[in-house]
């Protein structure tokens, strides 16, 4: 069978699984469309938010990104996996204590204020939004790949199954979808890295084969990756170049970040009890484990794979460089879509791939005769590729393709029944339409999620030029005012409205603001960004990617000074918060 | 439950808190990032450790710690009666 019917196959026969559970699960009432009816076991909700959480950019981007930064992509690594423990030991199980159905319900019962709710909500829907359209972006390049269809088709196949479980079927069919999408996206994610770790080092655990020697040499793989490297005028692959002020910085901001995440927060709503919360947290961490332990053995053994393709002789050897003629055919498949380029710059014929960006090794490779680099390989394609480089099997790459699209599809789904949920229950029903019936908030809830589908197909279609800088934003926005706020919450009894509000006020806009002045945003029609994005000009040497963090500083600064200054929050505010700091019901007349 | 009591059960969850909170700062604030170089030196197998740790053990570690939280946390529920049924 062809490459292309078998990924048909492959695809549509995951999709026909997700729609049958979504039939199998829909939604009933709200309780069902928001929280699944706090019904789901811990194990299961633990694959959910997996999936929920393990996004386009985790399955395709991220091992790619590690490959071409080495020790600094450790980063991604310790940042999307720390934030569960902050997590599962400051949110979850009080949170699910609470018992509501969304975030800004808990900020607005607990800061007893309408305000606090809306500024909840806006920040929560920039937050999801921003990092919808990357998903929907994710389905396009993958349909266009593999299914050699337009982008613009693609995603409104994408689209088009989303929108049938997803406004179907509630919380209740989208965590059983993800259920099926983690098993289909692990399964698509480890049985490359385990082909490819035999190949290189034989051994069949990617974790291992990190460390492990090269077959047939006595030498270990990473020692032998930052002996080519460091040949070819890069840093070496086991050691950063970022400094360690912004590598914490950064690493925070992504940690609190993601423990500030509306979608994820609310997978542990689902749960029956605090206990399963608990649990729960810990089973998430472990199915993302799998996947976020794999990565950076992915990372190093595409980096091998590639140097060796194109330098197979000893470096600065006038033979020693891939003929471009002779180039496999995995690089002019992917040359077709552009996302890797190559050009002669020298015109001997032959690929060379070093650092021209290194002025002192420019003399270097002038003796070489090298005149720059000539081959460009987008972070994107790594493990899309990965495949087709250690020449696998046909129905491999298939799989791949059904994993990135689950990986896509889990994650739009939850963000986008969290917009539908800020709409329908913060905002009509909390705010304007306090009376509406549960049928009708239902109604509602239905068309919120379809209308963010729109949009969010609108901004996979159309990217806003931002993209890339917006999802800095997004963590460092959720870490300087959704986690600072309701954390205080529940540690801090002395916390108030006014607190809360100055505080997220506070952490967002100083937390916007540095990233406009660096990045620019919004504004860029006024002029920004007005700021020099370099580390001589950053506040402490912080990049606008770990500002988060001193935003969130911020918050709990400004927030606590408030509250001390103002009225304590009123005596049943006070109650509520003992209420969810023990797990059983406690009696309403105690002292 | 006694306020006394309520507490007492709320100081256990946090040392038990602060424990796990330096546990993970350790594993990879402390070993993955501000000490990375001095850990280099060292290695196991074909890693040098503070690698290991910034993409591999701090990964590991974070994994354990919760399911160790969720384990304390029954146990002090129980102690002080306030499990679920």
């Amino acid at each position: 069978m062809s490459l292309q019917a078998l990924t048909y196959l492959v695809v549509g026969a995951s999709f026909a699984l997700y729609i049958g559970i979504a039939f199998w699960s829909r939604a009933h009432n709200t309780g069902d469309f928001y929280i699944a009816g706090k019904t789901v076991s811990p194990v299961a909700n633990g694959m959910a938010t997996a999936a929920d959480w393990m996004s386009a950019a985790s399955f395709i981007s991220m091992a790619g990104l590690i490959a071409f930064l080495g020790y600094d992509g450790s980063v991604y690594l310790m940042g999307w996996t720390g934030g569960y423990v902050l997590l599962a030991l400051f949110l979850a199980p009080y949170l699910r204590k609470f018992g509501k159905f969304t975030v800004p319900e808990f900020i607005a019962e607990r800061y007893y204020s309408r305000t606090a709710r809306i500024v909840a909500v806006i920040c929560l829907i920039f937050v999801s939004f921003t990092y919808v359209a990357g998903q929907m972006r994710g389905v396009g390049i993958v349909f266009s790949r593999f299914l050699e269809v337009d982008v613009t088709v693609g995603l409104i196949i994408g689209m088009g199954i989303v929108f049938v479980y997803a406004v179907l079927g509630g919380m209740k069919g989208i965590t059983y979808t993800q259920v099926a999408q983690y098993c289909v996206l692990i399964f698509a994610y480890t049985v490359p890295a385990v082909f490819i770790a035999i190949q290189i080092t034989g051994d069949p655990v990617p974790q291992l084969a990190f460390g492990a020697d090269i077959h047939g040499s006595g030498t270990g793989l990473l020692d032998k990756l930052d002996d080519i490297v460091t040949s070819l005028g890069f840093s070496q692959y086991t050691d950063g170049s970022k400094s360690t002020v912004d590598v914490f910085c950064i690493t925070l901001a992504l940690m609190v970040g993601t423990a500030g995440l509306p979608h994820v927060i609310v997978r542990f709503f689902t749960v029956p009890k605090v206990r399963d919360a608990r649990k729960s947290a810990g089973y998430a961490l472990l199915f993302i484990a799998i996947l976020y332990t794999t990565a950076p053995a992915v990372g190093a053994m595409a980096r091998f794979n590639l140097l060796n393709t194109v330098q197979p002789g000893p470096v600065g050897a006038i033979d020693g460089n891939l003929e471009y003629e002779s180039r496999p055919r995995w690089m002019r498949n992917w040359e077709n879509t552009g996302l890797v380029s190559i050009e002669d710059k020298n015109g001997d014929g032959r690929i060379q791939y070093y650092n021209d960006k290194n002025p002192e090794f420019s003399a270097t490779a002038e003796d070489y005769g090298w005149n720059g680099n000539e081959l460009v390989v987008d972070n994107d394609i790594m493990v899309l590729a990965n495949p087709e480089i250690a020449g696998l099997p046909n129905w491999v790459i298939a799989l791949v393709a059904a994993g990135g699209i689950a990986a896509a599809l889990s994650t739009a789904a939850g963000l986008l029944l969290v917009i539908s949920a800020a709409v329908s229950h913060d905002l009509i029903k909390g705010i304007f339409v306090p009376g509406i019936s549960e049928r009708n908030e239902l109604r509602a809830g239905r068309i919120a999620a379809a209308f963010a589908i729109l949009v969010a197909g609108y901004l996979g279609f159309d990217p806003p030029g931002w993209v890339a800088q917006v999802v800095a934003f997004a963590f460092g926005l959720a870490a300087a005012s959704l986690f600072p706020a309701i954390m205080l919450g529940i540690f801090v009894k002395r916390a108030n409205k006014q607190g809360a509000i100055a505080g997220m006020l506070a952490g967002l806009l100083f937390t916007y603001g540095y990233i406009e002045f660096y990045k620019g945003l919004f504004l860029k029609w006024a002029g920004s960004p007005w700021g020099i994005n370099t580390a001589d000009h950053w506040l402490f040497g912080i990049s606008p990617e770990g500002i988060g963090v001193i935003g969130m500083l911020l918050n709990f600064a400004v927030a606590l000074t408030v509250s001390h200054l103002t009225a304590p929050p009123p005596v049943h505010i006070q109650r509520l918060v003992e209420q969810i700091r023990v797990p059983r019901e406690l009696e309403s007349h105690h002292g | 439950m006694t306020p006394e009591n309520r507490s007492a059960y709320w100081r256990a969850n946090l040392r038990l808190l602060l424990g796990c909170m330096l546990v993970w700062f350790l594993c990879s604030y402390g070993f993955g990032i501000l000490l990375v170089d001095q850990l280099n030196a060292i290695r196991i197998g074909g890693f040098k450790l503070g690698f290991w740790f910034a993409q591999q053990g701090s990964i590991y570690i974070f994994v354990a710690l919760i399911f160790f939280y969720a384990w304390r946390m029954n146990h002090i529920d129980q102690k002080f009666d306030v499990h679920e049924d």
